[in-house]
């Protein structure tokens, strides 16, 4: 079956400028900000992220990626063993206030990780959110995006994907639906 | 999502190539952890590991209960010369009696070789061997092949020399699989009485001659003499042995070319390297020592995601 696109890259600029704002909004210059994507996917969003912000002169913010693998709840539960991607953390985030970013928000447990993980580079200021796709009703934890691109609708077994293309203009979000 | 293809890490013989990048890759990650500034993961909050030292030793047992104690794990320690061995008990009983106090791991060094083997057929456990006796030590060899691939990217015919006490060595048997796995060179060298017979056979080169080693090496591993494994006079004095197989400046300097060293350690200054070459640039024994726990991490960390223990 052919996947439904949930979100055209056409709609996925709109939403990232309008994230990229309000970003700017809440943070200002980013002189005390520090902005960390998730590994795998949520790094290829910050990405997005950190090239529209320098575009509107935001110099230079300060950036981490985050992985959150030996944090996860899951070890010894799940079929294939857990393995790690790279983190790459140049900063201490003592006193700073961090933005986790990733693509899609499910269950919470990848973001419940990572605020443990993110404690074992200092104490933040605060941590907030951000998530360019959040499937509503699926949540395990208490856990909200402060800046959200999308909220979708998506049963149990579906897979929601994020394609980043390397053209700028075909980008998309889409539904693979779980076939029985 | 890679496992590895056993489920105790008896030696370094019964590992894949894949095993060895995939506890290197592993090891990466862990080395960047324990440079952060909270050094610890929470992955084996829920596992209890035993570490049984046989015989004497220091840094393995630090760099495996940290490693241990970096994955949130609960560490029992057990050394035999304060223990019930002494009475009489034997080895399988001594770690079944452990065992029954719910411990998901052991660690166990030995002196006599195949010790970790005997165990892994009678204990329902994970073994992971830190040396039993003369045969295999295989977390100090793999903790020297990857402080080899961080300095040379690809150790595939990279030239590496193991010189000194081959024949009780179990680091040298284990270096010699982990390096002939990953495609290096491997030469041995030592005095004739320190080589074990037949060692040609594991596809490697043999020497007696320390100044043509040096030459055709781009790293040279120095291992310790062994004297309390020594029930024999092999050589006819330590100066002798040191004038014919120390490292000294004097004969690297002649060579212009750098050559990466190693030594497993405890270091004997002055008899198989000399102060001035275990100090230098060239010099990798401290990034060995930091490489240790990483590596002890990722064998344990992937060891442990396949231990059949109920969970909750």
């Amino acid at each position: 079956m052919k996947p439904k696109v949930l979100l055209s890259d056409k709609k996925i600029n709109i939403i990232l400028n309008r994230l990229c704002y309000q970003l700017i909004e809440r943070h200002g210059d980013f002189s005390n900000a520090v902005l960390v994507g998730l590994q795998p996917r949520g790094t290829l969003l910050l990405d997005r992220l950190v090239e529209l912000l320098i575009k509107s002169g935001i110099d230079q913010p300060k950036i981490g990626k985050l992985d959150t693998t030996f944090f996860r709840d899951d070890f010894r539960r799940s079929e294939r063993p857990l393995n790690a991607n790279a983190t790459v953390m140049n900063q201490s985030v003592e006193g700073k206030d961090v933005v986790l970013i990733d693509d899609v928000l499910f269950t919470g447990r990848s973001i419940r990780s990572a605020l443990t993980a993110i404690d074992t580079y200092g104490r933040p200021k605060s941590i907030e959110l951000l998530v360019l796709v959040d499937r509503r009703f699926s949540r395990h934890l208490p856990i909200q995006p402060d800046y959200l691109g999308a909220q979708i609708d998506a049963l149990q077994g579906d897979k929601v994907k994020v394609v980043w293309s390397e053209k700028e203009t075909e980008n998309t979000v889409y539904l693979e639906k779980h076939l029985e | 999502m890679k496992a590895l293809s056993v489920s105790h890490l008896l030696g370094i013989k019964y590992l894949q190539e894949e095993d060895l990048h995939l506890i290197f890759e592993t090891a990466k990650h862990f080395k960047e952890v324990i440079n952060r500034p909270i050094k610890k993961v929470p992955s084996l909050r829920d596992i209890t590991i035993a570490n049984l030292f046989f015989e004497n030793s220091t840094r393995t047992k630090l760099s495996f209960e940290l490693a241990e104690k970096r994955l949130s794990a609960d560490v029992l320690n057990f050394s035999a010369n304060q223990s019930s061995v002494k009475k009489g008990e034997t080895l399988v009983d001594t770690v079944n009696n452990i065992l029954a106090m719910k411990v998901d791991m052991v660690v166990i060094r030995h002196p006599h070789p195949g010790a970790a083997h005997f165990l892994s057929k009678r204990v329902d456990s994970c073994i992971i061997n830190a040396g039993d006796g003369t045969h295999e030590h295989p977390s100090q060899a793999l903790l020297d092949a990857f402080s080899l691939q961080e300095k040379f990217g690809n150790l595939s015919g990279k030239r590496i020399a193991i010189v000194g006490d081959i024949l009780h060595s179990r680091v040298a048997l284990s270096n010699i699989y982990a390096l002939k796995m990953l495609n290096a060179e491997v030469q041995v060298c030592a005095p004739k009485s320190l080589l074990p017979k037949h060692i040609e056979s594991l596809g490697i080169k043999v020497s007696t001659d320390f100044s043509q080693t040096l030459k055709w090496c781009d790293a040279v591993n120095m291992l310790r003499v062994q004297n309390e494994r020594m029930d024999l006079n092999y050589f006819p004095s330590t100066r002798e042995y040191s004038q014919n197989f120390g490292l000294t400046s004097e004969r690297i300097k002649p060579l212009r070319k750098e050559i990466v060293i190693l030594h497993p350690g405890p270091i004997n200054r002055g008899v198989e390297i000399s102060s001035e070459v275990a100090d230098s640039d060239h010099a990798i024994i401290l990034d060995q020592v930091e490489n240790g726990v990483a590596i002890r991490m990722a064998i344990i960390y992937l060891l442990a995601s396949k231990l059949n223990i109920p969970i909750a």
